[in-house]
């Protein structure tokens, strides 16, 4: 007798949504491990990072802060990734969008009428979008592979905001350090709930789920795009415009991704500095997949993922651990996830070795 | 097989041959444990990809921010430490030649260790029985299992050696190179090799080209930079311009889409599990 895996003959709908419970239990599992490998008391450890985060009030408004920009991005970068569209550099564009907004910003600062802030988010939208057209433009006509041109796109658009801070758009008063001026409060996100940085990036994000959920379901341009990422054949065979495909799937991605780089900028930051993105257009790319590229499955992957950035902070703050362990946490998520997903189309049987020779051909 | 995983193997191939590095004073231990950590990384891509038949485009990213991320979380202690700077190793009477000797022949361990690894593999691809199996897996996984080829074990031991290269890339970076460790150090190197791969349509003599001309590049922003000559170019726009290139170069490679088509192996990217 051994386990082996068998075909099953039509995929579990049970196991595609149960397979990210699982990740999510093995990685606690895994988190588990290596804390005790670190010398440190597991349960303990788990406590800070997983709940430690959430006590109060405060703390859940921080979920709901970093949850945001992961759920916009995510459900943007969905849309491609249905359609078998790699949008690899979100994080690329988060920066671009996080620039161009926040060019506005800086240039308009004095007269910060009413209409500074739509004016930010639509620059910053434009911006993402621009950046992300790059490697559209690029696969479309020219065939070039947009994972690759999308992610070369991320340390040229680390390098532009990092010229622009430490250049240009460099605080005079800012003793010599690498960032702008603050933003005037016109330019600012306005705050949902007193006493918390919680700001109006949340309802923004929760509306751009909801469209995403429109378009992928309700459209028939959301209907092209999900037959071209279940066959491509089907989909030429059809008549479907792979031209359209692709920039539909780029810019949906872009435009979200720049929108939360300027929700990010005008809210928690205040200022653009050389490190605006804190990882979340790669995290994003983990929330797409945890939360099975469904917009709501995205919402809750995104509040995970939160806890796992604000987890890390705990950590380095209690357990004196280095914040990098978020991103372990984070690739160990995704492996688990794609792990899991095995289970989708095969499941697990003892299979018996001595087949054809047993005694009980019932068994 | 399509690792994507490359830049996360580097990073977990640098921290690794610097820590053993630091801790061996000796950097053959520090080349040897980047490879043993690069493989190890690649395993684990290898098990979810080949065994359990994940998408392999999510796995190797998966790979990357995990590779990165632990190489980050590991290589804190030894960030600002130094190990003894490897001595070049000049080759007898080569290395005597005016302007091609120096260039040449005194150069790192590591560096003759690629042209020789450069001579074998290409061997191996296209001039052993070894390679036609490789290679005729690429192609066609199922006519492969079919003419009883064992696809499952061709595939982990490719995907180990990529790791085991990748690692020692890193470790080359980290002991060799610099030699500090540094957070994010790799800097996109993963990547760029990746993009060599598609350039080179998967030929070991464009690989090793493309990885000279990419080179010459990355020296030439360095010097321009360091020179401090009366170029008023920002120096981000210089370290932007191996990005810029690959770019340029991914675009001119991939025009003619058969170029690329034709010589990629057919069955790049997709999961295979042999039926029984």
């Amino acid at each position: 007798m051994r386990l082996s895996l068998e075909a099953r003959g039509e995929p579990s709908l049970a196991m595609r949504y149960a397979a990210p419970l699982v990740a999510a239990a093995l990685t606690l599992v895994g988190g588990f491990v290596l804390f005790a490998a670190l010398g440190k008391d597991p349960f303990e450890a788990i406590r800070v990072f997983f709940l430690s985060p959430l006590k109060d009030a405060y703390g859940v408004a921080e979920l709901l802060l970093k949850a945001s920009p992961l759920m916009l991005i995510a459900v943007g970068l969905a849309v491609g990734f249905r359609a078998n569209v790699w949008n690899i550099g979100a994080e690329g564009q988060f920066i671009a969008g996080a620039i161009a907004g926040g060019g506005i910003a800086l240039h308009f600062d004095a007269g910060g009428g009413p209409l500074l802030l739509p004016a930010m988010i639509v620059a910053g939208a434009i911006g993402g979008a621009l950046w992300a057209s790059i490697p559209a433009i690029l696969r479309i006509r020219f065939n070039a592979n947009e994972i690759l041109v999308s992610l070369m796109l991320v340390y040229i658009a680390q390098l532009a905001v990092s010229w622009l801070v430490h250049g240009p758009w460099k605080d005079p008063q800012g003793f010599n350090f690498p960032q702008t001026k603050m933003f005037a409060d016109a330019a600012l996100l306005p705050t949902l709930v007193e006493g918390t940085r919680l700001n109006a990036v949340l309802p923004i994000a929760l509306a751009a789920v909801l469209a995403a959920y429109v378009f992928m379901q309700k459209s028939f341009t959301g209907y092209q795009m999900r037959v071209a990422g279940e066959s491509d054949a089907a989909a030429r065979y059809a008549g479907f415009s792979t031209r359209r495909t692709v920039w539909t799937g780029m810019l949906a991605g872009g435009t979200m991704a720049g929108i939360a780089g300027i929700a990010e900028v005008a809210g928690p930051m205040g200022q653009l500095t050389e490190h605006v993105s804190n990882n979340y257009g790669f995290a994003a790319i983990i929330v797409a997949f945890v939360g099975r590229l469904n917009p709501v499955g995205i919402v809750f992957a995104s509040l995970l993922m939160a806890l796992l950035y604000l987890g890390g902070e705990q950590a380095q703050q209690s357990l004196n651990l280095p914040s990098s362990i978020a991103k372990v946490f984070q690739g160990m998520l995704l492996l688990f996830l794609l792990g899991a997903d095995v289970f989708v189309n095969y499941r697990l049987r003892w299979s018996d070795d001595s087949k054809g020779r047993s005694s009980n051909p019932a068994s | 097989m399509l690792n994507l995983g490359a830049e996360g193997m580097m990073s977990i191939g640098a921290v690794a041959g610097f820590a053993a590095t630091f801790h061996s004073d000796s950097a053959t231990i520090g080349a040897l444990a980047g490879m043993a950590a690069g493989a190890a990384l690649a395993l684990v891509f290898a098990f979810v990809a080949i065994t359990l038949a994940a998408n392999q485009v999510a796995s190797g990213l998966a790979l990357s921010i995990l590779g990165v991320g632990l190489s980050a979380f590991i290589g804190k202690p030894y960030e600002s430490l130094t190990v003894p700077p490897v001595p070049a190793l000049p080759v007898p009477m080569l290395s005597a030649i005016p302007v091609v000797g120096p260039a040449f022949f005194e150069q790192q361990p590591l560096v003759y260790l690629s042209w020789i690894l450069f001579g074998a593999i290409t061997w191996f691809l296209y001039r052993s029985r070894g390679g036609l199996v490789l290679r005729a897996i690429g192609e066609s996984p199922v006519s492969a299992h079919a003419t009883g080829l064992p696809v499952i074990r061709v595939r982990y031991a490719a995907t180990l050696f990529g790791g085991a290269m990748a690692g020692l890339a890193g470790a080359f970076l980290s002991v060799c190179y610099t030699p500090v460790w540094v957070e994010g150090m790799v800097a996109g190197r993963g990547w760029i090799a990746l993009a060599l791969v598609v350039f080179a349509t998967w030929h070991p003599a464009r690989v090793l080209l493309g990885a000279y001309l990419f080179g010459g590049v990355m020296i030439a922003q360095l010097f321009v930079q360091g020179s401090g000559a009366s170029v008023e170019l920002p120096s981000e726009l210089l370290s932007a311009l191996p990005y810029i290139a690959t770019i340029v170069v991914l675009v001119v490679i991939s025009r003619n889409p058969n170029a690329i088509r034709l010589n990629s192996p057919a069955s790049l990217g997709q999961p295979y599990r042999p039926e029984a």
